[in-house]
């Protein structure tokens, strides 16, 4: 579906260049005022909202009473020299990249198993789609249970030997210290990859399906006909002609684990020593718990910022894409 | 006439997105009028949503409509998180200057360095007049509700922290006593190690169980004279007694349950219960779940003694009630406050919560047997006001300790842990 959406955005692009020589006639008054209403209540309770954390961001305000002089970037310095936040820059990090590669890889196998014209497609469609339809906070309690060491999967493993800690494990592996965090990979950041993966999958074989229908059927006949094999077809064929599918997963994706919160929240919290806490999760409990509102601000801050790093230049690239 | 048409259309596009695009505002504006007409509900604001907390505040709303049936009472309150998340609700309806018209709040530091100190709470030092309460809770107690001379709020009950409770079984089978000093902890939880048993349980998936573990120890090596130093910044927290606390605390985190960090405190009482975990460190609120939601029997299943090092020592955490300004039904709330710290209101709502009252002349035979004897001890113990529970300390001090209690925990790092508490203490003195 999203393919869809692409497609047009650049050829819209386009046409303002053509307007812009053109007066102005009553569709385009009336179009707006159409916009009007919605630009106004976004820029201000969208930028208006980032404008006031990033104020709040650099004030004093830490108490319940509020302090608005100036800090200067007071809040960030504490931030970054704060062990909790330099355990969640990893665990966002481990967290993020495990998580897109995961959901890409199996979406891209799902979605092509998924295209080989099986009886019964619809109803499988409907299988792997069906997590998207739980919210976050429901999977986060269901694989809580599922991976709590003394109930769920452990049953089956226990007999064989196998006693998993799973979300409740401290260990960092391939751990060295870096300032005064372990770096590595969190073993219990694992479980809620897990988790996560189970709730995200469904919608990249969604998006990598449409992808492969949009794809025509001459493409893969040309191929066969110069003699490539089924998977070079789909290694050297199929799979690049879907890399714009895998850039807006790979976006959708982005934004949804760096701004995590519901799904840690209700599955480990912080965890022991911080190893599947997310900025998220530390920006609540600053600012609702220790009332600690301009720290909390800054927290959002630098959220906002990580977000927009992979926002931005996919923004960029896709305008000038369509002049 | 389309164009016309369509320009008005757009209007009221635009109107109904603007409406939407605050619902949070009109929601409240409705919530606001709503009261209005139905002539001022009374808001009680808590996290008193689990068992017996949960009956023991619908014990009292039914006491207070039988006194004033005109008054429409509505129950806001919040699960989760031992108030955690009825805490950040409360926070923002205050910041909103939405009041609900009495809340639940922690006497000590999270009522006076918090609500007072913003400037969110009235006085209520005329009703405490009016009802003749002054000699009719402790004065130490009064002290706790109090800042600069007047008190704030009203507290409802007393729950006592500094409880270790044990599986009476698993004691009588292994021919044990409960101890009552650190090293009668240690041998006894190398006995019981020794036997398969787990000594001590912890549920610390929200860190606040095991700050309320340290506090005991804390309470139990500096006594509750050095122990309330600690707040008032007369003793410094890298004092040589602050750490031998820590390095007790380490070590009893040597006994605990491996699976700790995936327990909440209820998961945790349970291994008691359960016989797989023998001693377990909580506030008294564990004997309500023992006693409603696990139907065992008191001094038969499960035993209790002080924390060790703590006989004679009371670890106060008190709910109270306050009257916050800017409330359009001031009298009203005060009608429910004067509720609240009457005996006959007391004596409804405790015995349910499992908690005692916070008044010295309520009436023990509605008590049973660990509430009398608690009721005892509360008159006679020296009083220390809770860490973990907010009365210590203000929340900003009291979410740093907890994060570095959580870092503790698996680093084990006495150094740092000290040195993160000396940081954080410069939020005790502003």
């Amino acid at each position: 579906m999203e393919t869809v959406k692409i497609a047009p955005a650049k050829e819209t692009a386009a046409v303002p260049a053509v307007r812009k020589k053109r007066k102005w006639t009553a569709d385009h008054w009336l179009a707006a005022a159409f916009l009007a209403p919605s630009v106004a209540l976004i820029f201000l309770f969208v930028y208006g909202f980032i404008g006031w954390t990033g104020y709040v961001s650099v004030s004093n305000w830490n108490s319940l009473v509020p302090d608005w002089s100036f800090a200067g970037l007071k809040n960030y310095q504490y931030l970054f020299q704060d062990f909790r936040f330099q355990a969640d820059l990893r665990n966002t990090l481990v967290f993020t990249v495990l998580f897109i590669a995961v959901v890409i890889v199996l979406g891209q196998l799902l979605a092509i198993l998924l295209d080989q014209k099986l009886r019964g497609e619809s109803l499988f469609r409907n299988i792997f789609f069906f997590p998207m339809a739980l919210s976050f906070v429901v999977t986060g309690v269901v694989w809580q249970w599922l991976f709590n060491p003394s109930t769920g999967v452990n049953l089956f493993l226990k007999p064989f030997g196998l006693d998993s800690k799973w979300y409740t494990d401290t260990t960092i592996a391939a751990g060295f210290h870096w300032g005064k965090i372990e770096f590595g990979i969190p073993v219990a950041m694992i479980a809620v990859v897990v988790a996560a993966v189970w709730q995200m999958t469904g919608f990249a074989v969604a998006m990598y399906l449409a992808g492969l229908r949009a794809i025509p059927d001459e493409v893969r006949e040309a191929a066969r006909m110069d003699g490539a094999t089924e998977f070079q077809l789909y290694w050297k064929i199929i799979l690049p002609l879907l890399r714009p599918i895998t850039v807006s997963v790979i976006i959708i994706m982005a934004h949804i684990s760096l701004k995590i919160f519901d799904l840690i929240y209700a599955m480990t919290g912080p965890g022991a020593n911080f190893v599947t806490d997310v900025p998220g999760v530390y920006m609540f409990e600053t600012t609702f718990r220790g009332n600690y509102y301009a720290n909390g601000a800054a927290i959002a801050i630098v959220m906002l910022l990580s977000v927009a790093i992979f926002i931005v230049p996919y923004l960029i690239s896709s305008r000038k894409g369509g002049s | 006439m389309r164009k016309k048409a369509a320009v008005w259309l757009s209007l009221a596009l635009g109107f109904g997105m603007a409406l939407s695009g605050c619902s949070s505002n009109s929601v409240s504006d409705d919530a606001k009028q709503g009261n209005q007409k139905a002539g001022e509900k009374l808001e009680i604001f808590s996290w008193w949503t689990g068992a017996g907390e949960e009956d023991g505040l619908k014990a009292l709303i039914k006491l207070f409509q039988e006194k004033y049936p005109d008054i429409e009472i509505e129950n806001a309150a919040v699960a989760g998180g031992a108030g955690t998340n009825a805490k950040a609700v409360l926070a923002s309806r205050m910041q909103g200057d939405d009041p609900p018209s009495t809340f639940q709040v922690h006497g000590g530091a999270e009522l006076n360095e918090g609500w007072v100190a913003a400037g969110k709470m009235e006085p209520l030092n005329d009703l405490y007049e009016q009802e003749g309460w002054m000699d009719k809770f402790p004065k130490a107690l009064i002290d706790m509700v109090s800042k600069d001379g007047n008190i704030y709020s009203v507290p409802v009950n007393i729950h006592r922290g500094n409880v270790l409770w044990y599986n009476k079984k698993v004691f009588a089978d292994n021919g044990l006593q409960p101890p009552k000093t650190f090293d009668e902890f240690f041998q006894v939880a190398d006995q019981l190690k020794a036997k398969g048993v787990t000594p001590l349980a912890l549920g610390d998936k929200e860190p606040w169980t095991a700050t309320h573990l340290f506090e005991t120890v804390l309470l139990g090596t500096l006594g509750a004279d050095g122990y309330k130093k600690l707040w008032t910044g007369e003793l410094s927290f890298d004092d040589p007694k602050v750490k031998q606390a820590a390095e007790t605390f380490k070590k009893m985190l040597g006994y605990i349950n491996e699976d700790h960090s995936s327990r909440n405190w209820q998961d945790a009482a349970q291994l008691v219960a359960e016989g797989k975990a023998a001693m377990y460190v909580m506030g008294d609120w564990a004997k309500g779940y023992f006693v409603n939601d696990l139907q065992l029997n008191v001094n038969e299943d499960f035993g209790y003694v002080p924390t060790p090092n703590t006989d004679g020592k009371f670890m106060v955490i008190t709910d109270t009630f306050g009257l916050p300004k800017g409330v359009k039904n001031p009298d009203d709330v005060k009608k429910f406050l004067a509720l609240l710290g009457s005996v006959e209101g007391q004596d409804a709502f405790n015995p349910l919560k499992g908690s005692i009252p916070a008044r010295i002349d309520a009436d023990p035979s509605k008590y049973d047997e660990y509430g009398k004897q608690t009721m005892e001890d509360f008159k006679n113990a020296e009083l220390a006001p809770s860490l973990a529970h907010g009365s210590a300390a203000p929340e900003g001090f009291v979410t740093k300790v907890n994060q570095a209690i959580n870092i503790f925990v698996t680093q084990k790092d006495v150094n740092s842990f000290i040195g993160t508490l000396v940081s954080a203490a410069a939020e005790l003195k502003k």
